[in-house]
This record gives structure tokens, sequence and C-alpha cells, in this order.
């Protein structure tokens, strides 16, 4: 018999009708979580805060309130309205009160909010003025901090504005023995806390608040079992009246207790996966292994004859679609950079177990089923590969790709197990990682890892370099010296390297100051009670109860950098076709391209500035007609032109992405002016800073904070994306980019990396397009690459190049062993591409 | 052993890489310049020619043609390897007609064969048999185009006859000494009924040893370089044929040669 069951089980009827009904309006913004815990924090502010978070915790889950959707077999739901969010003032409030009247229009993610809920969160955040973590790690950041944030050098943005999240915890425990034991385990330890203990005080009253809020989560699921059984009794629908009353009884049983079969398992596994939500807010709350820890509950079933595989298929589809259930609405310019209301719920399959031995099963396939079936952004479904992953399962993976839904990512085991030793952890954890959000290998229920910790824009410390640490019109960094009294390359690449030295070092102030407020302020007893050793230390993980610490914020921006700094030294040094002087005056000109209204803005604010120096005052209409006099600012003709050559010399230089050995090595040493410098600092939970190397979809919006790059790049234009080449720039096809790539040492980001790749369908069509496009996956991963992920670029795609060239000008087509960019082939070529595309799906 | 063939030197227009639609597996493709024939849909019309040659490409010119040895060629060949061992591709010879360049096309295969490299090449082994002779013992998959059955209809659309090049075929499937396709560029107005292609069809059903017929629809691909070499594009109107007739003629050529048939590469 054959180890797993590969065949595909069909979609029911259902799965669809929960679909639309999840996506039939705009997610909603609604109030219920902030009165709760702002009423509950009134009520508290005598207690140890540990204590309070759990009371607030309580008090939500009492009240909060609750929602059976049409048709659910798993329920719990987080808000009345369909994807709607609940906002945490305790981590910050302001940016959505400044954005209530443009959160419903606004670009990225719009949020519909009603009046009345307006006046509740406003009514409820009146109460936190001064109290929010952001607030706290504001007044814990030095000034220098400050105003590197303000100038964009990097942003913590995410944890500065939310929770943490990006954990994952221990739903095999909660699956196994219920919050009860949970409560037992606490109660066994609180037992052995002596009063005269020094720590008695602390841990004591973390003990005491995990079990008040592991019974919190127990009463929120009888409420779940009272309203099933409210509304089974009232349902005229026999076969639904019977669902309501299993569904009742199953939250009668768990998470409370351990599960007695798979459906109880799914429905566990969903209210840890919700609460995580309420209680924090953060992101990337990450299922992990869910194809190893749901397999025992399956497998019993199955054997016993109590589960049939179509049933059990439907259940996890039921879990996929309420993975898209949960919202959050971050402030404007978050949105931008983490587009697509994404939650970044990793869920990972295949790989090995602590031993070494690959444990693919039935739900590994089952899994990429329930993507398939489901169709939407969420969970991120990722699979693990390793030398002995079954083929069978890349080929289910590969299926799953050329659908152009963009899962799976794929990851190699060869290269993350030895990354992750490399940082302390055993060999049996490290054999067990799972991905956090994006892309962060970690151990689950063992780790707080502080992954995506900030965005450090790697093009901006070379920006600094050639202003002598000035930005906008303001001293911002440490002088490196006037580039042009630079001698050398060695010298200006010196100059790099101290510039990101300094400004990584601030970037570990701000991370630590807000590391510090979530542990004073925001400490989550339900989360910590699901990660060792909290409980035995008898502290949060945001007070250094994990195992496992660190703090991993990503660079982005290699590729440029590398393509950058390699064209610097070939035509300034090497070959003395341009100075530096006239390279810095380029980029300040921006390549005599003009100036966008953001440039334009900011050369203004450098001269007001400048004037208000001097005691001079200048009113609005002034500025407005500074800021279109700068834009309009005519460049003369031959200055034009030498801009252009020099563009046209950059574009000579080779790039990294074309396999080319001596650029691709210098990228190599380029990435590691960010990923070893930080490796040295430490965090306030006790564990080390470690890099990242991927942007989410950050490369875009923060590209725009970015002037113009010498590797050629305009102002204001996206920056590269992960550790992929910089778009166009490889012309060598995927073989010869993935090569370049690989050719990074992705084992010392072990935050993770992040290489995207774009492919036409037919590259994947039939079964011969599959199998070369599994092996391509483990070609890359055979050479040491450690993520890879793809595009598939669909009809729609083409058809809107076709309208708007300008936004695809690096789009390659490749058909029939000829490739070209699509935009320069002639529209009835295009359309014959387009037709193509067709048949390729 | 003497390596002395790495030194042989040929010209080529371009190396591919990640090529998947021309024989098994991912390869690259190595474009040998010249050719006898002068087919009128050609979709690589700067192969043509042996001379150098300038092109216009997106508004600029480009050189076509370069000389390079067999070692310059196999510095390049050797950086997918890692593709080729998970994928069973290799090397693959396109043209052009890479015959038109004997001792260069037998030694690139030569080269590549003895590192381990699978090798396969596309021609339509339009050459003096000793220059096949010569370079089976190196070739693991011969693609073999094979346009038209009629010589006459042959040479209006391609300039040559098709004696030398059947001949040729029915005496390197005898040899057994590498694996064979027929592949058929379905060219509208030229070859694209089911009489003509069932002729094709029943020629390669006669070979010992074929295993494969693939049918290459047409495709106008190539059109924008007529124009970037200053040339006239002689079939401006002619359509790609539809799926459905494709999927007719591939019914018809299974029919009448036994053998499995693939639409595309």
């Amino acid at each position: 018999m054959a180890k797993y069951f590969t065949q595909e089980i069909p979609r029911t009827d259902r799965i669809p009708r929960l679909v639309k009904h999840l996506y039939a309006k705009m997610p909603e913004i609604e109030s219920a979580r902030a009165k709760l815990i702002t009423e509950s924090y009134r009520q508290t502010q005598d207690k140890p805060i540990i204590m309070r978070r759990a009371l607030a915790f309580a008090h939500i889950l009492d009240n909060i309130p609750i929602i059976i959707r049409d048709e659910e077999l798993v329920v719990g739901s987080t808000t009345i309205a369909p994807r709607g969010c609940q906002t945490y003032p305790e981590f910050s409030y302001k940016w959505l009160e400044a954005e209530f009247e443009t959160v419903a229009t606004r670009r990225a993610d719009p949020f519909y909010i009603a009046d009345s809920t307006k006046k509740e969160l406003l009514e409820a955040d009146a109460y936190w003025e001064g109290l929010t973590t952001s607030e706290l790690a504001t007044s814990l950041m030095t000034e220098e901090t400050r105003k590197a944030i303000d100038h964009n050098i990097f942003t913590p943005g995410n944890y500065f504005y939310n929770g943490v999240g990006h954990v994952t915890v221990q739903y095999d425990k909660v699956l196994a023995a219920g919050y009860r034991g949970i409560i037992e385990e606490a109660r066994q330890e609180l037992d052995r806390c002596r009063i005269g203990d020094g720590d008695y005080c602390t841990r004591s009253q973390f003990l005491k608040a995990v079990i008040i809020s592991c019974e919190a989560v127990i009463r929120y699921a009888e409420r779940y079992a009272g309203l099933a059984e409210k509304e089974a009794f009232s349902c005229t629908d026999e076969g639904r009246k019977r669902e309501l009353e299993q569904i009742a009884a199953n939250c009668r049983r768990v998470p409370a207790y351990g599960a007695s079969s798979f459906y109880e398992a799914c429905q566990s596994f969903w209210f840890v996966q919700q609460l995580l939500q309420i209680e924090s807010s953060g992101h990337s709350i990450s299922p992990g292994r869910f194809d190893q820890y749901m397999y025992p509950y399956y497998k019993k079933d199955l054997e016993a004859g109590k589960l049939s595989r179509e049933f059990a298929q439907e259940l996890m589809d039921c879990i996929w679609v309420k993975l898209n259930d949960l919202n959050k609405c971050r402030d404007a310019a978050s949105a931008e950079g983490f587009a697509g209301y994404s939650l970044f719920q990793n869920l990972i399959v295949g790989g090995q177990d602590k031993d070494g031995v690959d444990v693919t099963n039935d739900l590994s396939f089952m899994c990429i089923s329930a993507s398939k079936h489901v169709f939407l952004p969420q969970p991120s479904l990722s699979i693990r590969v390793w030398n002995k992953s079954p083929h069978d399962l890349l080929m289910k993976a590969a299926d799953l790709t050329r659908t152009g839904i963009g899962l799976p990512a794929y990851y190699n085991d060869e290269v993350i197990i030895p990354s992750l030793l490399s940082r302390g952890l055993t060999l049996e954890d490290a054999r067990e990682y799972n991905i956090i959000g994006c892309v962060e290998p970690q151990k689950a229920g063992k780790t707080e890892g502080w992954h995506d910790a900030a965005f450090y824009n790697m093009c901006r410390p070379l920006e600094l370099v050639f202003s002598n640490g000035w930005d906008k019109g303001e001293k911002i960094s440490i002088e490196t010296g006037n580039v042009e009294d630079m001698t050398s390359f060695g010298e200006f690449y010196d100059a790099y390297r101290k510039q990101m030295d300094y400004n990584i070092s601030l970037l570990v102030n701000a991370d630590n100051a807000i590391d510090v407020a979530h542990a004073t302020r925001c400490p989550l007893p339900f989360l910590s009670c699901m990660v060792d050793d909290c409980i035995r230390r008898g502290k949060s993980v945001q007070e250094g109860g994990a195992v496992y610490n660190f703090t991993g914020p990503q660079g982005f921006g290699v590729a440029n950098m590398a393509d950058s700094l390699y064209a610097i030294k070939k035509l300034v040094f090497d070959e003395k076709k341009v100075t530096l002087a006239q390279y810095k005056r380029a980029l300040a000109m921006n390549y005599g391209q003009g100036f966008d209204a953001v440039s334009a803005g900011e050369i203004v604010t450098e001269i007001l500035r400048e004037m208000g120096k001097n005691g001079m005052e200048v009113n609005q209409d002034q500025v407005a007609a500074m800021i279109t006099a700068v834009m309009n600012a005519e460049i003369p003709e031959e200055e034009k032109q030498e801009y252009e050559k020099l563009r046209a010399m950059i574009d000579e230089v080779p790039k990294f992405g074309n396999d080319d050995e001596e650029v691709d090595m210098f990228a190599r040493d380029v990435a590691y002016t960010y990923t070893r410098p930080l490796l040295q600092y430490r965090n306030p939970r006790g564990g080390q800073f470690q890099a990242g190397l991927y942007p989410v979809s950050a490369n875009v919006p923060l590209g725009a904070q970015t002037g113009a790059t010498p590797d050629g790049r305009l102002a204001h234009t996206p920056v590269a994306d992960g550790v992929s080449p910089s778009a166009g720039k490889d012309v060598h096809g995927p073989t010869a980019a993935a090569n370049s790539v690989a050719k990074l040492d992705h084992g010392i980001a072990s935050n993770g990396t992040l290489f995207n790749q774009k492919f036409h369908p037919t590259a994947l069509s039939g079964e011969k397009g599959l199998e070369n496009f599994v092996a391509l996956i483990r070609s890359y991963f055979d050479q040491k690459g450690s993520h890879m992920q793809f595009n598939v670029v669909d009809r729609q795609t083409l058809l809107d190049a076709q309208a708007h060239p300008e936004k695809y000008a690096h789009l390659v087509v490749r058909v029939a062993g000829y490739s070209a960019l699509f935009t320069t082939l002639s529209k009835s070529l295009q359309d014959d591409i387009i037709r193509r595309t067709e048949q390729g799906l | 052993m003497t390596t002395d063939y790495l030194q042989t030197k040929g010209r080529i227009f371009d190396i591919q890489r990640y090529s998947i639609h021309d024989g098994r597996g991912i390869r690259t493709i190595c474009f040998l310049k010249g050719c006898v024939l002068r087919c009128k849909w050609c979709c690589n019309p700067e192969s043509q020619e042996y001379r150098i040659q300038e092109m216009t490409v997106g508004g600029k010119t480009k050189v076509i043609g370069q000389d390079v040895t067999v070692a310059e060629v196999l510095e390049t060949v050797e950086k997918d390897r890692p593709y080729y061992n998970r994928s069973g591709g290799g090397l693959t010879l396109s043209g052009g007609e890479s015959l038109c360049q004997p001792e260069f096309a037998r030694d690139l295969l030569r080269g590549a064969k003895t590192v381990g490299i699978n090798t396969a090449m596309e021609s339509m082994g339009c050459a003096k048999w000793e220059v096949i002779e010569g370079i089976l013992p190196w070739l693991d998959h011969y693609l073999m185009d094979i346009k038209h059955m009629d010589s006459g209809k042959h040479k209006r659309f391609t300039g040559k006859g098709n004696e030398l090049m059947l001949e040729n075929a029915k005496k390197i499937a005898a040899s057994a000494q590498t694996r064979l396709s027929v592949r058929v560029p379905v060219i509208p107005t030229f070859n694209d009924t089911p009489e003509e292609i069932r002729a094709i069809a029943r020629f390669a059903g006669t070979l010992p040893g074929v295993e494969d017929i693939y049918l290459l629809p047409y495709h106008r691909l190539g059109q924008d370089k007529y124009e970037g070499l200053g040339r006239i594009y002689e079939l401006p109107d002619l359509l790609p044929p539809e799926q459905a007739h494709m999927e007719r003629l591939k019914e018809e050529a299974e029919r009448q040669s036994g053998l499995r048939c693939q639409i595309g590469g």
C-alpha cells in the first residue's frame, strides 16, 4: 500500500457558498473589543499588568458578541461582520482616529466604519492617552533613533503600532490535553512556588493569569455551545439542525478537554488560532505544521471507520475559509506594505520529524487540495523540501503553483536546519522547524522570534554616504567624509559600511525600546501558556519566558546596492569614466528625469528650513509656487545628455542576477554589510539579533521614499524585492537568476530570505512542465537557496500589461524557447501570446 | 587523452538557458549560425546567413554572430548542470542548421557528452552522411525536422528539395546510435492539410526506432526580427493554426504512424 493517499478529493458545494458569504461586502471595523478592554482596564488599575491583561482578556471573551455564520462547520468569529476586525487601543489608536474619514476609501485594504463605531472608539480611546506600547516605546528610544525613523532609514512600524504575533504555539498540547490540562499544569507549578521565593510575586501572578485566561477560553467555547444549541432548537432544516447539534457537542468538549475526534481537533485548533488574535492583535500567528499535529486524530478516526476522507477534507476546507475570516486594520502606510488584507498565517506541510525521517502524510496532500478548493490568500501555504521529500508532494504543490495563486512557497530544509543550528537550536528542534509569516523559520512552541521586527532600507545609507550624513537639510547620521575627496573604492565602500553599522545600531535601539514596551505594557498570558518554558519559568514570552529568543529585522535592496556599488567600483575607480562628484550630481538631479511632487516637496522643505534659520517666513501660496517651480525646472539639454550617457554606461555594467561570478560574489559581500553586524546585538529577552532579507511588499512604498541610486534606478521607484535581482536586470532566464541568488549566503540570514520568480503558464503546462518546474526548485535548493515562490502570470496580467505597458517594463514571456519582453512586442504578437496563455492553463 | 576538440572554433548567435520545450528536461540551447535552407516562416531569420550581421532589436543595433570555442560554450552550459541533473536535461544544438559547421557541432556534442551532459540536436539532417556519422557517437537525441514529403513543394518553400534529408533520416534510424524524434513545423498553406501530415507520419512510422512525432504549430514570434534585419516577412497574413485543427492533425498522425504524437515541443 502507498504510504499516503494522494488522490484529489473533490470540493463540496458548501465551500464556495462559505467563501461567497465571507466576501459579500467590504470588511468592517467593530468596537466591541476596544469597549470591553477599556471597561476592564478602568477597574484594574491597582493590579499588576499581567493580571490586568488576563482579566481584560476574560472580560472580552465573556462579553464580545458571538455569531455562527451560515453553514459553518467550524465556529468562532471575532467580529459579527464577515472579515471584520476589532481594534487594539493598548498598542496604538491615534492613527485610526486620524484615518476615520479615509479608511473606507483608501486604496490599500479599505475598511468600512460606522459612525456609531467611530463614536464608541473615541470614547474608549480617550482612556489610552499615554498608556500605549507605542508611546512608551517612543519615550524609550534615543533621539537619534527617532530621527532615523522620521527620515525613513528603517521602519519598525509593525510592532511599534501593533501586537507582535509572529509565533507558532503548541497546538499539539491543546489538542491533546485541552485547557483543563494547561490549567492543571499551571496549578502544579503554582504549588511548587514558595511564598518566600524572591520571584514569588511575579511568578504566581503570571500563573494565576494563565489560569484565568484558560478558564475564559473554556467559557467562550461554552458560549458557542449555547448559541449552537439555541440555533439548533429553532432550526427547521433537519440536516443543518444535526450539524448545529454536533457543533454544540464539540464546543462543550473542546478546547476544555483533549480532542477525541478529528472534528473536535479541528474545532479546538480553530479556537486557539482565533483567540490568539483577540488577545494580541499581531499578525503572522502561524498554524505551522498542521499536517503533523492533526494527523494522529485523522488517522485514528479513519482507521476506526469513524471518518471519511471526504468529510476530513471538507472540515479542512472550512478551516481554510475561516483563516480568511480573521482580519486586521493597519494604518494606511503599513497597509501599503502588507497589501492584501494579509494576516500571513503560515501553514506548512511536509518535511522531517525530530529524528530526521520524512513525515509527509495524507494531510500534507489534503492541505494543498484545501488551498486549491478555497482559492483564497490565507493560509500562507508552505512546503518543506528536502532531499527525501516525495516527488508526489512536490508535483501536487507545483500543480497548485500553476493556478497562479502564488502558493505554496517552497522552503529548503537543507539550508534552514543548519542555519537554525548555528543559532543555538538543538538538532531535534531545528528539524521540526516551521515558517512564521513570510519566510521566517523557528521551532514552534519554544520561540519568541520577533521576526519581521523592522524594514531596513539598505539603499538609504548609500544616500547618506553621498550626503555625508545629511538628509533633507538635517544631519541625521555620522559623517563619513566628502565623496569628492575619496580616492579608492575601498574608501567609498568603507564609508558605506560605516553608515550601515551606525544605522543598524539605531535599528537595534528602536527594536529593543519597543520590545521593552511590550513586556511592560502588554505581556500575553494566554499566548504564553502555549510556549515553553513560560509556565516553568513563571513569565510571559514578552518578558523572556520562551526557550529561544530572537529579534529579526529584515533588510532589503540587496540587489540595488550590489548593482550600485559595483557600478561605482567599475565606472568611477576601475575605468575612471565618471567622478564621484558627477555621480553625486546625477543622483541629486534624478539623472535629469525631473522631480516628481515628492522630490520637489523634499527640496522645498530643505530650502524652507534654510530660510527659517535666517528668520524668513513664507506663506502656503509661496510654498506651492516653489514646488511647482522645482517640478517644472528645466535642466539644460547638455546636462541632460550627460546624465543619459551615464545611465547608458551604468546599463552596460554587469548586474546581479545573470550568473556572472564576479558581480554575484560582490553581491554576496554587500549582503554581509547587513547580515553580519546585526549578529553582535542582543535583545532585552536575552536573545540574539538575526537578519532576514525580504521586504514583504514594502519594496514599493519604501522605494517611494528612496532617491535615485547609482544602479540607474530613478528616485521613488520600487527597489528590488527580497533577494531577487532588480526587476528587468536579470536577462538570462530563471536558471541564471536562481544561480545568482543562490550565491548569496542564505545561511547567515537565519530570519529568512525571499526569492520571487515569475513564470509564463506554458512553462508549467502538462506533466512535463510540472516535472521541469519541480526540477528547477530542486536545483536551486541543491545550490543552497533557502526559499522560492512563484508568480505565474495569468491572462489578466497580460491584458493589463497590454493596456498599461509602463507598469510591466520587465515582464518576460517565454514561449516555445523564445523569450521576449512582453511590452516590446507588437500588438498582434501580444495577442498571440495571450491566446497561448489561455491554452497553457 | 587529448582535449584539442575543446579549442574548435565556430560561430553562434545565441545561447539560451532554461529551454524546456526542446528535448527532455531543462536544457541550454546553443544556436549555431548559418543554414542551408531559407524557410519563409523561419522564426530565427538571423540564423540563416553565416556572416556576422547587424539587427535592430528594441531600437538598438545588435551584432548577431560571435566566434567562440567549444570550451567557451561549455563554460556557459556547465552553469546549469544542477538543473540537468534534476530534470534529465542537457545541451541542445540548434540553428540554423548545426551541420553547416560539422566539426564545431561534433566537438560541442563531444565536449558535453564527455563530461556527462546529455546532448540533443535540432537539425534537418541536410548534410553529407559522413558528417552525420561523425556526430552520432556523441548525440543522445536527434530532433529531426521533416517538413514535407513532396520534394517540389519543399523546394518552393525552403529553397531545397528533401531527398538528402529523407535519405539521412533512414540512415540515422538504421544506425540505432541515438534516440530519434521527428518534428514537423505545421505551417498553414504549406503543410497543414491532413493529407500532408499523414504523409510525413507514414514515413516516420517506417523508420525503425522512432518513438515520437512532435507537431509544432506555426507562430509569428520571429516576425519582428525580419524588420530588424531590414528584410520583408513574406507571410505577414499567416495566422497560427487553431488548436482544434492541431488536435485533428495529431489524431491523424497518430493513426497513420502508430507513434506517440504531441503538439508543441
